[in-house]
């Protein structure tokens, strides 16, 4: 049926893919095309399909019906054997995951060449390797140091590896599973700019994302999945916001807006706080927050963030200073104390912190509550009661998954999040830690996170917001402070604030050298 | 063509499925040195399922040898699940029989309904203890269990031999090292006359039971299956991980103290340095072959008894050597390892690309 001109300059067609997994559809029907050049957004809500999708072109899942074709050398379009990483790699499809698959104490140069050479090969062929990814990196502007450890390197940093290792390999199309999830505004500015001049070098890429400002300024068509059907494909200059919005989620989505607060008396204050060390540590933080406001801690990753938010969860002791909830002293503080205290935690790194992956999904909405006497009697779980509440919630933060006895690892990356949400959030906390709360969800459901963070605090709980999105800190917090190498700033109004100075901030200006 | 495709939850009967698969390919493998070593191989099985089956005896014995390994495949099957690496099961078992016997010989005299619960008390007590050490050196310290467990249990086993040596030496024993026998009162009834069979099988099959139910239904087994599937994720979400490491240690290392109590109080009547042929070893592969349930356990333990049982009648028959057992037991355990790739992925065959096709 595709004419001939029509497959000019076509890299890569998706011709009607169909994957279930028992009585669901992640993927109905989808058909794709990308061009030599081009630069593909891939759209769609949690649970969508999109990372499916992809694994099905990289051959991690086999599809049920449909088949992927491939023009490695630009001329005629051949079926790629389905079901083979080593096909798709052999064809010179790249594919950057959304959670990287680097070995961590290797060297930078080890990762990107393990699996190209047979490792009897490596030492020879490493003078000629080294030299081809130099000139690679000249090119595409992509910088690492090769002979650094993988556990060193930032995540920006990792995820550059991960794209020298496609390219190292000749690939033709380059798969980005949620590149910018991870990343500072400042990492994305500089992928996107690397994306671009790798589509003027001829490359065919396409990148997932939730993002909808980077995925309006940097691609140059647009596919947006829906309940894994492919709703809409058209060029971006056609698109804004609200209409890409209202294509992922079936209907206009409002955003939700911060009406002024009623801040009451402080709540939850750290006094001359240290804690951690190294480059994360946080030192002689004071923070004072008030009930019925949301604090905005606004900084670079890998500031001190990361050491408050385990401060705050009960897992990192201080070193120095105090902290008090309504003025009592929290001594040593643990998770369970933390939990007990009324502190609801959503930590940044939810597969790693947030739920047991082999666990049900109803487990994993009980896990923090599981001692509690509607979870158990006499130390016997009360099953039925908590798979009750497990569909109740599933139902109030629309989880999406087959059912409440799923194991928690087989949903979407946004959905596993709303687990964490829903469990949190239930309890009616009296503060909230949120780190990267809205981080790899999609605009439904971040506009859902907003709107709870903000019912919270209306209802008179205090909220810690750790985000490194400007938008969100301005859309959210009452007050905004800005954390920079383990010092925290006062805390200022967020109507005072603008992103030109808190950017500056942010980058270690003080506030009168930002004014 | 073989292709690996990831699959989701696994579905017990595909999980029993698969160690049974394993099993049999275990079996079949063995058939070749059976083969070298000149014996046929349907001569060699039949020789060996009637010597695990074929009388009522035969039936007893392996079931007796049964009873140890549930209690230590149990032992190391219930660590494992919290990821706590208990390798010293072996060790523990000795604990469990010196402290069975150290109260059952006649330091205390009562009746056997007070005095055999004291033996088991103290038995399972002495093996949890055992455990204790290594679990709170990998707690507070980081001290590898996997190493302190295994060295352990050499140094238990010299231990059991200095006792038995010296102040625990039978006077009556005609000069070989080994305890003083059991009181009568002290030692675990026969389930049948004139058979080994004993007590020991019924607390293992209710051992079993146990641990299944704490698993499954309890706080407890709640939190142990949270802290071995994601730690991370258990202490952020305010589990007490310490003390559930502390909590497994101490059951796994009664359990396996438990499977001494049996050897000593219920088969042996008294207590020597080859009081197990590995008993805490075999626990491992009992487990993994179980699938690390509790359940399968007890399946496991029947299997790897009667190949045991099988192999000394077979070899007391043909003289080939029961060495042979041992080799089914680590084929087994080699094939259940290589199947755990059945259960985490779908493997299609495939000819080519057109038969796939075709196939669909
Ligand atoms: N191996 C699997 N077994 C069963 N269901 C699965 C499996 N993998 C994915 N799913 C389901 O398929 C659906 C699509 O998942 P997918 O990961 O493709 O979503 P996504 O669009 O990438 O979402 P997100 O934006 O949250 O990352 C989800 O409902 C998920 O639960
Ligand atoms: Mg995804």
């Amino acid at each position: 049926m595709a004419g001939l001109a029509q497959d000019a300059g076509v890299v890569l067609r998706l011709d009607g893919i169909t994957k279930r997994f028992g009585a669901l559809t992640a993927n109905g029907d989808v058909s794709l095309d990308l061009k030599r050049g081009e630069i593909l957004a891939l759209l769609g809500e949690n649970g969508a399909g999109k990372t499916t999708l992809m694994n099905i072109l990289f051959g991690h899942y086999v599809a049920d019906e449909g088949r992927v074709m491939v023009s490695p050398d630009g001329t005629g379009l051949s079926e790629l054997e389905p079901g083979s990483p080593h096909a798709a790699l052999q064809a010179g499809i790249g594919m950057v995951h959304q959670h990287f698959t680097l070995a961590e104490n290797l060297s930078a140069l080890d990762n990107i060449l393990l699996g190209t050479e047979r490792l009897a090969a490596l030492s020879s062929s490493r003078a000629p390797a080294r030299r081809k990814l130099e000139e690679l990196m000249a090119r595409s502007g992509l910088t690492v140091s090769l002979d650094a450890r993988i556990s060193q390197l930032s995540v920006g940093e990792k995820q550059r590896v991960e794209i020298l290792k496609a390219l190292y390999r000749d690939a033709r199309v380059l798969v980005l599973d949620e590149p910018t999830a991870v990343l500072t505004p400042q990492e994305s500015d500089t992928l996107f700019a690397t994306l671009k001049k790798l589509a003027d070098d001829g490359l065919g890429i396409i990148f997932i994302s939730h993002k909808l400002a980077e995925v309006l300024a940097s691609s140059h068509r647009v596919a947006v999945l829906r309940g894994g059907r492919k709703v809409a494909d058209l060029p971006t200059a056609e698109c804004d916001r609200r209409k890409l919005a209202e294509l992922m989620v079936g209907h206009a989505i409002v955003e939700t807006m911060r009406s002024p607060g009623s801040p009451g008396a402080p709540l939850f204050v750290l006094n001359k706080a240290s804690a951690g060390h190294g480059r994360d540590a946080l030192r002689d933080v004071d923070l004072t927050l008030r009930s019925g406001e949301i604090l905005g801690i606004a900084g670079v990753s890998g500031n001190g963030q990361t050491t408050l938010a385990r401060v705050i969860s009960g897992l990192e002791p201080l070193t120095h200073g105090s902290m008090t909830l309504e003025g009592k002293a929290i001594g040593q503080a643990s998770a369970r104390a933390m939990i007990d205290n009324g502190l609801a935690r959503i930590p940044e790194d939810r597969h790693h912190d947030g739920i047991v992956g082999a666990m049900s999904v109803s487990e994993n909405l009980a896990i923090e509550s599981i001692r509690k006497p509607e979870n158990q009697r006499l130390g016997l779980l009360r099953f039925s009661a908590m798979r009750e509440r497990a569909r109740n919630l599933i139902k109030a933060y629309d989880i999406r998954c087959q059912s409440e006895d799923s194991p928690a690892r087989l949903l979407s990356g946004g959905n596993i999040q709303k687990i964490v949400l829903a469990r949190t959030l239930e309890t009616v906390p009296k503060v909230v830690l949120a780190a990267q709360p809205s981080r790899g969800l999609d605009v439904g459901a971040t506009s859902d996170v907003h709107k709870r963070l903000l019912a919270a605090r209306d209802r008179g709980a205090g909220v810690i917001l750790i985000s490194e999105d400007l938008d969100e800190l301005m859309r959210l917090s009452d007050r905004i402070a800005v954390i920079h190498r383990g010092h925290l700033s006062e805390a200022d109004p967020s109507d005072t604030l603008d992103r030109g100075s808190l950017g500056l901030r942010m980058a270690g200006h003080n506030a009168e050298d930002a004014a | 063509m073989i292709r690996f495709e990831p699959r989701g939850p696994s579905s017990v009967s595909r999980m029993l499925g698969v160690s049974i698969a394993a099993a049999v390919a275990a079996l079949l493998l063995a058939a070749i040195p059976m083969a070298f070593a000149g014996l046929s191989v349907f001569e060699g099985y039949s020789l060996m399922v009637k010597g695990a089956f074929g009388s009522l005896f035969a039936f007893t014995e392996m079931l007796t040898r049964a009873t140890p390994l549930i209690l230590t495949g149990l032992a190391v099957a219930v660590a494992f699940r919290a990821k706590l690496w208990n390798i010293g099961a072996e060790g523990q078992l000795y604990a469990g029989a010196l402290a069975a016997v150290a109260v059952g010989t006649g330091v205390i005299s009562a009746p056997p309904y007070v005095l055999i619960p004291i033996v088991i008390v103290a038995g399972a007590l002495a093996g949890g203890l055992v455990m204790l050490g290594p679990t709170l050196l990998k707690t507070r310290l980081g001290v590898d269990e996997v190493v302190t467990t295994l060295l352990l249990n050499f140094i238990i086993l010299l231990f059991v031999q200095m006792m038995l040596e010296g102040p625990m030496k039978d006077p009556m024993g005609m000069g070989w090292p080994q305890s003083e026998p059991i009181l009568d009162a002290a030692a675990l009834p026969k389930l049948m006359d004139r058979m080994r069979i004993h007590w020991g099988l019924v607390i293992a099959l209710v051992a079993s039971l146990g641990v299944y139910f704490l698993l499954k239904r309890t706080v407890w087994g709640f939190e142990i299956r949270a802290v071995g599937e994601n730690a991370a994720a258990a202490r952020h979400a305010g589990i007490p991980v310490t003390a559930t490491f502390i909590r497994v240690g101490l059951l796994s290392g009664a359990l396996a103290g438990l499977a001494g109590v049996g050897e000593v109080a219920g088969l042996k009547g008294y207590l020597t340095a080859d009081l197990s042929p590995g008993f805490g070893y075999s626990g491992i592969v009992v487990a993994m072959l179980a699938g690390l349930s509790p359940a399968g356990v007890v399946l496991a333990a029947l299997f790897i008894a009667s190949i045991f049982v099988g192999a000394d009648s077979m070899s007391r028959a043909t003289g080939v050597s029961n060495y042979l057992a041992d080799l089914i037991v680590a084929m087994a355990l080699l094939c259940v390892l290589v199947s755990g790739l059945f259960l985490r992925f779908k493997i299609r065959f495939v000819g080519s690309q057109t038969n796939q096709e075709a196939a669909e």
